[in-house]
């Protein structure tokens, strides 16, 4: 298998390297591909959408369907992976407890689980060292975290950045809550069922901006539409418009990386962690 | 022999990201190992996105973040990096990693049902004594 | 746009495959698998994708390698090849 393997790609690759004769040389101006719609976006981003970063202009904006079928793919994904993993049968080993005043761990049988009290804390059967810094460290850092996630989805219009990096870096933030701590406090903070209900959301809000244009009288996705109940001039509806989507966009992309992430690290058990 | 400099200047990126494909492919034909698989075509997905944000590159161009004041003059698209291959590779790369999360449950499934990710090793409890 | 730079890292991006596909532990894998999305990242700031390369930063060398991480502790570290 590795000789046929090598074969193959030793004649791909020669027949790719002979292709790339008529390729345009690296990094030339006047390549066809820069000059035709690349300049039409460049010249017009500003007029006609009052945003500066012409990435987030093309992405929202002009190529605003394309977008929206890769959040409903993003979205597919955390369904997917849901529906593999997911396991509903309670795990039926011993569980182990840590008395919080002294650290004592307490291993008690099946049937005899006592109630949730301040006094005794539930931890992992795969048991590691309690560490006062790493969880201070972190639980100090996710609100920053979270903070620059913010600022990255709302000035995605002036500066690098959108919905799909502010909502990834908003899923990491829970996801370093979940490693540093358990799974069960990331769960307290947000439970299944909330970010389900959030991954859903996003796409809705998204269609259902498309869709308010529709019933304001314009195409699906032409946010001019939305100059009326915004009272602004369609170059500003546009740029809010936008806005709007990328908030979409990050809610989605942030509830499928905690989805995605608790049902990995759980087995789809989701109780206890990494 | 300038001409040949010229060329190789002009196209030897090209060469690599080619090479990168490559082992991205082979790793997915060659390795038993189904996370190895994996590896293989995130490699061989970000080389196809390597190559195609290098189409938009441009010698002396500078970042697409155009300048916004309320007098704008007209924009030089020539002095500017063309951003249509961002916008495909911005979303291609966020749909590689979850479909990158299926992969993976798909082998956790794999893997608790058969207690081994080899392929030969699978492929042998599979066959029928 | 310094091609010298360009060079260095896009043999440093080949090494660290190769790396990644022949090394004999999966969380050895994952990891040179997160600087291979990292060296990644840093060509694509020197192309001047900035989005992209934003985005590969927080993708690639990050959740993509706890999703990795993650999949390894649950099955096994073991490979063959």
């Amino acid at each position: 298998m590795k000789a046929i393997g090598l074969i193959i790609v030793v004649l791909v690759g020669a027949l790719l390297l002979y292709s790339t004769e008529d390729f345009p040389s690296w990094g030339d101006p006047a390549s066809p591909a820069s000059v035709h719609v690349a300049a039409h976006h460049l010249k017009k981003a500003i007029p006609e959408t009052s945003v500066p970063n012409v990435v987030t202009a093309v992405l929202a904006d002009y190529r605003g369907y394309d977008t929206m079928f890769e959040t409903s793919v993003i979205f597919c994904a955390g369904l997917g992976c849901f529906v593999l993993l997911r396991l509903f049968k309670k795990r039926d080993d011993d569980s182990y407890y840590r008395h919080v005043a002294t650290g004592i761990t307490l291993h008690i049988k099946k049937d005899k689980i006592p109630d949730a009290s301040s006094e005794f804390e539930r931890i992992d059967t795969l048991w590691t060292p309690y560490d006062l810094i790493v969880k201070n460290v972190c639980r100090i850092l996710a609100p920053f975290v979270q903070l620059f996630a913010l600022y990255v989805i709302a000035h995605g219009h002036h500066s690098p950045g959108g919905g799909f990096q502010g909502g990834v870096i908003l899923g990491a933030s829970v996801i370093l809550i979940a490693i540093s701590h358990d799974m069960r406090t990331a769960l307290g903070r947000i439970s299944e069922k909330t970010v389900h209900i959030l991954m859903a959301v996003g796409v809705l809000i998204y269609s259902g901006i498309g869709a308010l244009c529709i019933l304001m009288g314009r195409n699906f996705l032409d946010y001019a539409a939305l100059s009326r109940i915004l009272f602004t001039d369609k170059i500003e509806a546009r740029s809010l418009g936008i806005f709007g989507v990328e908030v979409g966009v990050g809610i989605t992309v942030m509830a499928v990386m905690i989805s995605i992430y608790n049902n990995l690290s759980s087995e789809g058990r989701q109780d206890e962690g990494l | 022999m300038s001409d040949l400099v010229v060329a190789v200047l002009g196209k030897y990126n090209y060469w690599l990201y080619i090479i990168l494909m490559m082992i991205g492919i082979y790793a997915m034909i060659a390795k038993k190992n189904l996370i190895k698989k994996l590896v293989g075509m995130n490699i061989f997905q970000t080389s196809i996105i390597l190559f195609y944000v290098s189409i938009g590159c441009k010698k002396g161009g500078t970042i697409p973040i155009l300048e916004h004041s309320p007098g704008h003059h007209m924009v030089e698209p020539a002095h500017y990096i063309n951003p249509l291959p961002h916008v495909l590779m911005l979303t291609a790369i966020v749909v590689s990693v979850s479909t990158f999360g299926v992969a993976l449950a798909l082998a956790l499934k794999i893997y608790r049902k058969h207690k081994t990710l080899e392929e030969d090793e699978i492929l042998m409890q599979l066959r029928p004594e | 746009m310094i091609w010298e730079l360009d060079l260095v890292i896009l043999i440093l991006v080949i090494i660290a495959a190769i790396g990644a596909i022949q090394v004999k532990d999966l969380l050895g894998c994952a990891i040179l698998f997160g600087a291979y999305s990292f060296l990644m990242c840093l060509l694509w700031a020197i192309m001047g994708a900035v989005d992209v390369s934003f985005t590969e930063a927080s993708v690639g060398a990050g959740v993509s390698t706890v999703f990795f991480v993650a999949a390894v502790f649950r099955t096994t570290r073991r490979t063959k090849d």
